[in-house]
């Protein structure tokens, strides 16, 4: 578990390190979400009450969504596993003691969170200050806020494994392009990271609800301002933790078939 | 002691000729075609041997080293390193052996080559004075100091390789897999590896197996050769059986390869 651990700090003290990506994230989630808030703005001034949710709890939704990118994004990937497949240099993490694939998780998911923790807190504080109804409010209750941050984490872990069973299928394909292009396509849609899943057609929906996807950013999201019925929230985290035992197995699987039939690139 | 019986290893290569018209013909219909790395090869090292892994180049040294650290699974054939089966359980074998890929790196780019040293200790589960010993040595012997506190990605070629031969050898590895570690170093860079490796050998009673094209690493260190060509071990035995008179030990084992065409 040390070991892994290890990797996890590595991976965070090296994100931490860059600064001016850090800086170039923060403006780029601030001029998202002020467009993201005007589109809405708009739609809802046609009429607000063709939408399921208030305005103020989707502005909420955007701030929330662009503050913690880092956790939700399914396209951040870590290309250095990619160019690792790619040009062989998977052997030296072959010839190391650890488990391939609890190695790139933690790296991952370090990843992730250090990216997170230099650009949420400016984002947050921004958010609060704006002048309702485009500012962010605060969660529906304490006990809100808390599931709020379970559900996160537990999105986290489903987004990671997700990107796990890409980096996996890359053991087969060599190259990850199409693979990349396909299943973020596919993911940013149905996770309801273009359009929240509330905004979606009843049927349509209740079937989105179902898919993997909606475990990742989706729930966190909706918790969070109280939109959910506490009903829908207990069936919200167990298809979470369902959908993160069933990918995470099947990127073992997958890692275990890679792993006794790898060829190292480039000699 | 190590040990390869009757290994083969083949590797499918998607062939075509130049041109787009091939290309597009390929598109439809790829021909492969099967290269066999390794044939039928056998041999076994005995522990604290010193063993030069020579051949032209795809002849099969990496594929040898590959197999036998664990990473490629044979076709068929038996191999076995201290008892252990490197592909089978690939976890409990490679924390006892250490390797050198002369052409990647092992270390993190980004970050001052301590912080690489360190996550080795973690994942190794390096003592901390076993660990504090290795380093001081390792330090010592190839002249690392300074070097540490520098991302790797601002080492020259050399200060990198030493680097990186001192971060396969913290865990005082009883096997050592060098693939070409001398690839790219200064004169005093070489001399300083070769002393070191054979050091290691003599202090520490490490087996050592290397391949390279540099014979004079060979003449340095190697107290047996084997030699590979098309995936099949030739030679066997002592850089004095290649020899004849005085010439030049390139000249000798390029004549070497063209008599056995290789």
């Amino acid at each position: 578990m040390k070991k892994y651990f290890s990797f996890f700090r590595l991976r965070f003290a090296m994100g931490l390190q860059y600064r001016a990506a850090a800086l170039a994230g923060i403006v780029t989630q601030f001029a998202w979400g002020f467009m993201e808030i005007m589109v809405f703005h708009g739609f809802y001034r046609a009429d607000a009450s063709a939408f399921p949710i208030s305005f103020s709890a989707t502005v909420s939704y955007v701030w929330l969504q662009q503050a913690f990118l880092a956790l939700s994004a399914v396209w951040m990937l870590e290309n250095e596993i990619f160019d690792s497949i790619v040009d062989g240099n998977i052997a030296y993490e072959l010839c190391r003691p650890v488990n391939i694939y609890n190695m790139w998780y933690s790296r991952n998911t370090a990843n992730r969170l250090s990216r997170a923790v230099l650009r949420c807190f400016p984002v947050l504080l921004v958010a609060a200050l704006v002048p309702a109804p485009y500012g962010m409010n605060g969660p529906a209750s304490p006990g809100h806020f808390l599931l709020f941050l379970i559900t996160l984490l537990l999105g986290l872990a489903v987004t990671v494994s997700f990107n796990m069973l890409i980096y996996m299928l890359t053991f087969f394909t060599i190259s990850p392009q199409g693979l990349r292009i396909f299943f973020m396509s596919t993911m940013e849609f149905f996770s309801g990271a273009v359009i929240p899943l509330p905004f979606f057609p009843d049927k349509v929906r209740q079937v989105m609800e179902l898919l993997p996807f909606a475990s990742m950013q989706n729930v966190a999201l909706r918790v969070y301002s109280g939109s959910m019925s506490g009903d829908e929230m207990r069936r919200a985290v167990f298809l979470q933790v369902f959908w993160l035992i069933v990918v995470t197995g099947a990127g073992k699987l997958l890692c275990r078939v890679a792993e006794k039939r790898i060829t190292v690139q480039g000699g | 002691m190590i040990a390869m019986e009757h290994v083969c290893k083949s590797y499918r290569i998607a062939k075509r000729n130049a041109g787009f018209g091939e290309a597009c013909k390929s598109f439809f219909h790829r021909k492969y075609e099967v290269i066999q790395a390794l044939d039928d090869v056998s041999f076994t090292i005995n522990d604290g041997e010193m063993v030069g892994y020579i051949g032209p180049n795809g002849a099969g040294k990496s594929s040898t080293i590959k197999i036998l650290s664990g990473i490629l699974t044979p076709d068929s054939g038996d191999v076995f390193v201290d008892g252990r089966i490197p592909y089978k359980n690939r976890i409990r074998h490679v924390r006892e052996i250490g390797v050198v890929f002369g052409q990647r790196s092992q270390l993190w780019w980004d970050v001052p080559v301590i912080d690489s040293f360190e996550l080795l200790k973690d994942i190794y589960s390096i003592p901390q004075f076993e660990y504090k010993e290795s380093l001081e040595e390792l330090t010592e012997l190839l002249s690392l100091g300074e070097l540490l506190r520098s991302p790797a990605r601002q080492l020259s070629l050399g200060q990198r390789m030493r680097c990186e031969i001192a971060a396969s050898l913290l865990h005082r590895p009883r096997i050592l897999f060098l693939d070409e570690p001398t690839i790219g170093l200064d004169a005093v860079s070489k001399l300083a590896v070769r002393e070191f490796i054979l050091r290691q050998n003599r202090t520490h009673k490490t087996t050592v197996i290397l391949t390279t094209h540099d014979m004079q690493d060979i003449e340095a260190l190697a107290s047996r050769i084997l030699l590979i060509g098309k995936g099949k071990i030739l030679m066997d035995g002592t850089l004095e059986d290649i020899r004849k008179g005085g010439d030049n030990i390139d000249e000798t084992v390029a004549e070497l390869y063209r008599s056995l065409d290789i």
